[in-house]
């Protein structure tokens, strides 16, 4: 059986990871993490965005004993990873990033290695629902370095579940894998979560957060930016745009549609106007004015919202910006 | 303690040997049988005896040593080394696993296959010499305890190693031509009285010693000093190791 998580507090929601302060310097003197603080929710999928560098691999490979902080602690289910690591480590599971997977081995061998080295039972039967769910089961006596790239990589997923755990470390699961193969995986990262399991995944695609996260966490340069709700974020950081797509281009704005700050596409032939959607008075009923004042006649119109990659990109700007001397 | 961890480790080394096995035991009786056709067939015909034993069976325990020190280093190192350099290694480091428990069960695989093609040397000896052991508990003990030692001096290596080159480095430079000038195929007795000072600083003296005397009764060193000698490097072994799983060094960064 899994440990159980420890709560000091049962009507309290404790998290299930918890990182205070963590500050990873490698011998070369590069400093991986700066002072990295955050809670992770039992039941939650958060996805860590940042470039690459970012810090993100460094992150999860402490929380899984991989690598050592600098300073910092960490906990797991309310267990400190350094005192109790035999606890924390059997609640953990970790898909690594790169393929990282013996060549002359068996599938099937593969995954009771894994189970074993995490202290479990043998139990032949959970092994083959877990194959059977990654679509692997004929592929069980395959040897590993017949397998293709897509497979590989849900070998180590099946590996990384195979001792049952509670918190799930996906380091760019998706990285280098096909559309198709990308939304299975999306929707295994689902399955698990409604079975119970707190997942954490590195990407540097947006659109993999966006698709699938609860709350996601901005890291670069070793900093975590920020955290919250992915919808939250949305909302705070996200700008509409209205654009007015015109019957015949124009080659300048009409003075009454300066004041606007409107952006012309360079065949003039759509005009963009960004509000803030929260705000009572947006203007688009004055822009809708100015435009029949001005004469111009509206072939379309549409609005977009600003997705999360444009949200990372202006706080990784931002940052930037402000730390350049 | 996580005995499925170390029975899982065990269990993959060994099946890694047996699935290799032309080269795992094939390999080392092969190369056994060669040196009783050049040193005992061909040389021991001019040597007849050696401190009273048959030339022939003389260099029995000196040839399994030679193979023993080098396939436990070999398997040890290979066993370790491997993972890391595919990146497996993540696994075991992020298991719940002491270091006690790693070392239980890739030395214990090292060693147990090094005894295997010890015995197995010692049964193809039995077939070109007539063999008698003085002290089997003894032969069993000098046996076994070399086996976990150069399994552990191999594990240090298979951790040290950063590429393939420096994992042959120190078998074939440091730990061959120690077996060999160490009195593998012949006594010390025999070296000139200033080359037997300086045979005296090889190590290898003291096993090759204490493992012929379990056979023979003949001894270049006394036998408590050869068993000290194989216990302090057993214990300079498990504190390197100890040391390297205490820092992380070439495992964590």
């Amino acid at each position: 059986m899994n440990p159980e998580p420890k709560s000091a507090d049962a009507t309290v929601p404790s998290p299930i990871v918890s990182i205070a302060n963590v500050s990873k310097t490698y011998t070369n003197g590069y400093q991986a993490l700066k002072n990295v603080s955050l809670d992770i929710q039992r039941g939650e999928i958060l996805a860590l965005l940042g470039p690459n560098g970012a810090g993100k691999t460094t992150l999860i490979s402490t929380i899984c004993g991989i690598v050592n902080a600098s300073t910092g602690s960490i906990t797991v289910g309310g267990y400190d990873i350094e005192a109790d690591y035999r606890i924390t480590r059997r609640m953990i599971g970790l898909v690594p990033q790169e393929l990282t997977l013996g060549a002359f081995e068996k599938v099937w061998h593969t995954l009771c290695f894994s189970r074993g080295l995490f202290g479990k039972v043998p139990d032949p039967g959970y092994l083959e629902k877990v194959l059977k769910d990654l679509s692997l089961w004929e592929k069980k006596n395959s040897i590993l370095m017949s397998l293709s790239g897509g497979m590989k990589r849900r070998v180590l997923i099946a590996k990384a579940l195979a001792h049952q755990p509670s918190v799930l470390f996906l380091d760019e699961p998706t990285a280098g894998v096909d559309v198709e193969l990308r939304k299975d995986m999306w929707a295994l990262v689902q399955r698990l979560r409604e079975s119970g399991v707190t997942i954490i995944l590195t990407t540097h695609y947006i659109e993999e957060a966006e698709a699938i996260a609860d709350r996601v966490g901005i890291i670069n340069h070793g900093e975590l930016l920020l955290v919250d709700d992915k919808q939250a974020l949305m909302r705070k950081l996200g700008k509409r745009q209205f654009i007015v797509e015109l019957e015949k281009p124009i080659t300048v704005l009409p003075v009454s549609l300066l004041m606007l700050k409107l952006d012309l596409s360079l065949d003039g032939c759509r005009m963009t106007y960004t509000y803030d959607p929260h705000h009572t008075d947006n203007g688009i009923n004055s822009l809708l004015q100015a435009i029949n004042e001005s004469g111009l006649v509206i072939k379309d119109v549409h609005t977009t919202k600003t997705s999360l990659e444009e949200i990372f990109v202006g706080l990784v700007k931002n940052k930037t910006t402000q730390t350049r001397p | 303690m996580n005995t499925y961890a170390i029975r899982v480790i065990y269990k993959y080394e060994m099946l890694r040997a047996f699935e290799t096995i032309a080269q795992s035991f094939a390999s080392p009786v092969l190369s056994t049988a060669l040196y009783f056709v050049v040193f005992g067939s061909a040389i021991g015909g001019r040597i007849q005896t050696v401190e009273g034993v048959p030339y022939g069976a003389f260099i029995v325990p000196g040839l399994m040593m030679l193979a023993i020190l080098t396939q436990s280093i070999a398997n040890a190192s290979f066993g370790i080394y491997f993972p890391k350099f595919t990146g497996t290694i993540y696994e075991v480091l992020s298991a719940p696993i002491s270091f006690i428990e790693i070392l239980i069960g890739y030395v214990g695989a090292a060693a147990t296959k090094s005894f295997i093609i010890g015995l197995i040397i010692l049964g193809t000896a039995g077939f070109f010499v007539p063999l008698h052991i003085a002290h089997p508990f003894w032969m069993l003990a000098f046996l076994i305890l070399t086996c976990i030692s150069f399994s552990l001096f191999g594990f240090i290596i298979g951790l040290w190693a950063t590429n393939f080159e420096k994992l042959q480095l120190i078998p074939m430079l440091v730990i061959t031509p120690l077996v060999f000038l160490g009195g593998s195929f012949y006594s010390v007795s025999m070296l000139p009285p200033a080359w037997q000072t300086v045979t005296l600083f090889n190590p290898v003296v003291y096993l090759i010693s204490g493992f012929r005397w379990s056979f023979f009764e003949v001894a270049d060193v006394s036998v408590g000093l050869s068993l000290f000698m194989v216990l302090i490097f057993l214990a300079i072994c498990l504190l390197i190791v100890w040391w390297i799983f205490r820092t992380g060094y070439r495992l964590k960064q």
